[in-house]
């Protein structure tokens, strides 16, 4: 049931979009390294978890998806909105706590949202994603939609009820949902090795009948490939599957977390396995950009996200009043 | 609203009028599912959905396991996505092991995106001490939701708004929390043609003395405390706390000048509470004596029935409480 899914050297899928992924992920990585001095600056109130390092798992899992699959991640989910299509204006917005970003300034970093291309939101609540993931699935079926639910979450979700609650609903159901664990090693500071005698989270969801397979979440081709062929499933009605991606943050729980608890070793090299680097070394040694084309790819990406920041600065806070608005609808 | 219109003029069962609201519901609206502990081919542990799954199928009434983060979740996540879920939490204790979907998903998703999700669900729940059911099945919990922004609280006391406010309920495009008391669910009573909406607050009985402000299976009380003497009560069912129809309370306390507050949840911190403060910030000048709540002790329900029935406001000590307000001005 579980399988250790890689790429294998020199291996070109037919329709793969590579260069999309680089792009992707190079659109998070100068979105997240933005937003964590932004945040130091005190521009950005609230909370902050960035995915730097993790870049792959948004960009890879995202891009296997329709636009009109639906998605539920982490409080740590800038990554994944920006890759499922969110505005990175609107997102920037939101996070500068503006009345046009995509939540009008009520949700903030860990409530990121836009329904319209599926994104059901970011949420502050470990494993939270999973239950409405499971909702959002019921509802394609039940509607005969064909689309897929995605839920994103961490390794630290995995002990939860709420893991275990629906992996198993979602079983029985039989429902179109995908479960994508960004194992990250940390859950909060602690390390999650030492939080269950079961760290492998495929075999967990496997104890519900759920298969699932490890991907080196470094690698934005081998995710892309391992979810594009489990979103085929599910969608043609084989039920939930789960993929658990091997990754790693390079910043704190939060920004501030100095991270006392993670190796100095270990950082290195998880460093040495940038999602950005392993895959633009892939690309340049296929033949499929040169190091200055990907180099022009990060630069378009900065000048978007500078951009955004730009606009975010100048555009006007909520009126007083919008705190009353949207309580209820009628 | 067949069930309405179709049903024969002898009385109706409170359970029976909860059936019908769902099956209306279910029938008028393709989106509208049933989600829950055996509420599918078992008809539910009360009989509330009795019937349903043969005439609706289960596809749209579906079965659960005792998994109730799992299920109430994802009839969150479903109500994000274009359905119309009624869930049914069997007990009102057992919120405590799903309370994330109700209090910081549906009640704040809506808020949080701006008004771009939209979240239709029910969760349909049932309270009721005085069956010896124990402390783990017997709170009466609304003052919880209630203190939630985001929720609207529905306690039907009668038959007829067993049903109404349960078809009211899913037709909102808000999450409402939605409490029987299955003490009444074999109560019987006549159901309306002309549902009052969802908001409103119905007064039970007219009176002169004293109102008495109640909700769900405590307004039965009030209305047996009314026939004790010899305050003339004026007698209001709430009928939602979220929304609170504050226009009919004060609009009574105003012609009595005395406020009487009842309900089955324990008193302290109660919703009883809330209201008694509202009528004093606005109606201080025109009390006539200071208000007066009546609710459970704080303890937690006991097994005995003899003990039950020594914390239980019942219409002896709401009639009493009514008369010592009448002689203290």
């Amino acid at each position: 049931m579980t399988t250790r899914s890689t790429v294998p050297e020199g291996h070109i899928d037919e329709g793969l979009p590579a260069r999309e992924l680089f792009a992707t992920m190079a659109l998070i990585r100068a979105f997240e390294t933005s937003v964590a001095e932004l945040y130091r600056a005190g521009e950005i109130p609230g909370f902050v978890h960035t995915s730097l390092g993790q870049e792959a798992v948004a960009a890879g899992v995202c891009a296997a998806l329709r636009e009109d699959d639906y998605m539920a991640t982490t409080h740590r989910g800038h990554g994944h909105c920006l890759a499922k299509g969110v505005d990175v204006s609107g997102m920037m917005a939101e996070l500068f706590a503006r009345a046009e970003g995509v939540c009008g300034g009520k949700g903030g970093s860990m409530h990121v949202a836009d329904p319209a291309r599926g994104v059901l939101g970011a949420n502050a609540i470990v494993g939270a994603s999973l239950p409405l993931a499971v909702g959002a699935g019921l509802s394609s079926k039940l509607r005969a939609q064909g689309r897929v639910a995605v839920a994103f979450f961490g390794e630290g979700a995995v002990n939860q009820g709420a893991f275990h609650e629906s992996v198993n609903l979602a079983a029985i159901w039989n429902l179109p949902v995908l479960l994508v664990c960004e194992n990250n090693i940390y859950a909060e500071f602690s390390d999650s090795r030492r939080m269950t005698r079961v760290p492998s989270v495929v075999e967990r969801s496997a104890g519900h009948g759920v298969g699932g397979r490890v991907v080196h979440g470094n690698d934005v081709e081998a995710v892309y490939a391992a979810t594009r062929e489990s979103v085929e499933r599910c969608r043609a009605g084989g039920g939930p599957l789960l993929i658990e991606a091997e990754t790693y943050r390079w910043h704190g729980h939060y920004e501030g977390d100095a991270q006392p608890y993670k190796p100095e070793e270990e950082s290195a090299a998880w460093r040495d396995r940038d999602p950005l680097a392993v895959h633009g070394r892939r690309l340049v040694e296929r033949g499929d950009a040169t190091a200055e084309e990907l180099e022009a790819v990060e630069a378009k990406q900065r000048d978007r996200v500078d951009a955004a920041i730009e606009r975010a600065r100048s555009l006007p806070t909520p009126e007083p009043e919008e705190a009353f608005a949207h309580v209820f609808g009628d | 609203m067949s069930s309405a219109t179709d049903a024969p003029a002898a009385a109706t069962r409170y359970i029976d009028a909860l059936v019908g609201g769902m099956a209306d519901a279910l029938e008028e609206d393709d989106s509208v599912v049933l989600i829950g502990i055996d509420v599918g081919e078992g008809g539910g542990i009360f009989t509330a959905t009795k019937g349903l799954h043969e005439r609706f199928g289960g596809e749209r009434v579906l079965d659960t396991p005792i998994s109730e983060m799992a299920f109430v979740g994802a009839a969150v996540g479903a109500a994000m996505t274009g359905l119309r879920p009624i869930v049914e939490i069997m007990f009102m204790d057992f919120v405590g092991v799903c309370m994330d979907p109700i209090l910081n998903q549906a009640a704040k998703l809506r808020y949080m995106t701006a008004g771009a999700l939209e979240i239709p669900v029910v969760f349909r729940t049932q309270t009721g001490a005085g069956k010896s059911a124990g402390a783990q099945h017997s709170q009466s919990l609304e003052a919880w939701f209630a203190h939630v922004p985001g929720l609207k609280v529905v306690m039907p006391a009668t038959v007829t708004d067993a049903h109404d406010l349960l078809l009211a309920s899913v037709r909102d495009p808000n999450p409402v929390v939605f409490i029987e008391n299955r003490r009444l669910y074999g109560t019987r009573g006549e159901l309306g043609v002309d549902p009052l909406p969802l908001g409103r607050a119905r007064v039970a009985r007219a009176g002169e003395d004293v109102t008495v402000v109640t909700w769900g299976q405590s307004l039965r009380e009030c209305l047996a405390a009314a026939d004790e003497g010899p305050a003339s009560l004026e007698i209001v069912d709430l009928r939602s706390l979220v929304p609170l129809d504050m226009d009919t309370v004060l609009e009574s306390v105003r012609r009595t000048g005395r406020l009487l507050i009842v309900h089955e949840a324990v008193q302290d911190f109660g919703a009883g509470a809330e209201i008694a403060a509202r009528v004093g910030e606005q109606l201080f000048d025109e009390l006539r004596t200071p208000v007066r709540r009546l609710g459970t002790p704080a303890v937690p329900m006991p097994f005995s029935p003899e003990l039950e029935r020594a914390l239980l406001p019942a219409a002896k000590q709401i009639a009493a409480a009514a008369h010592s307000l009448l002689r203290e001005g």
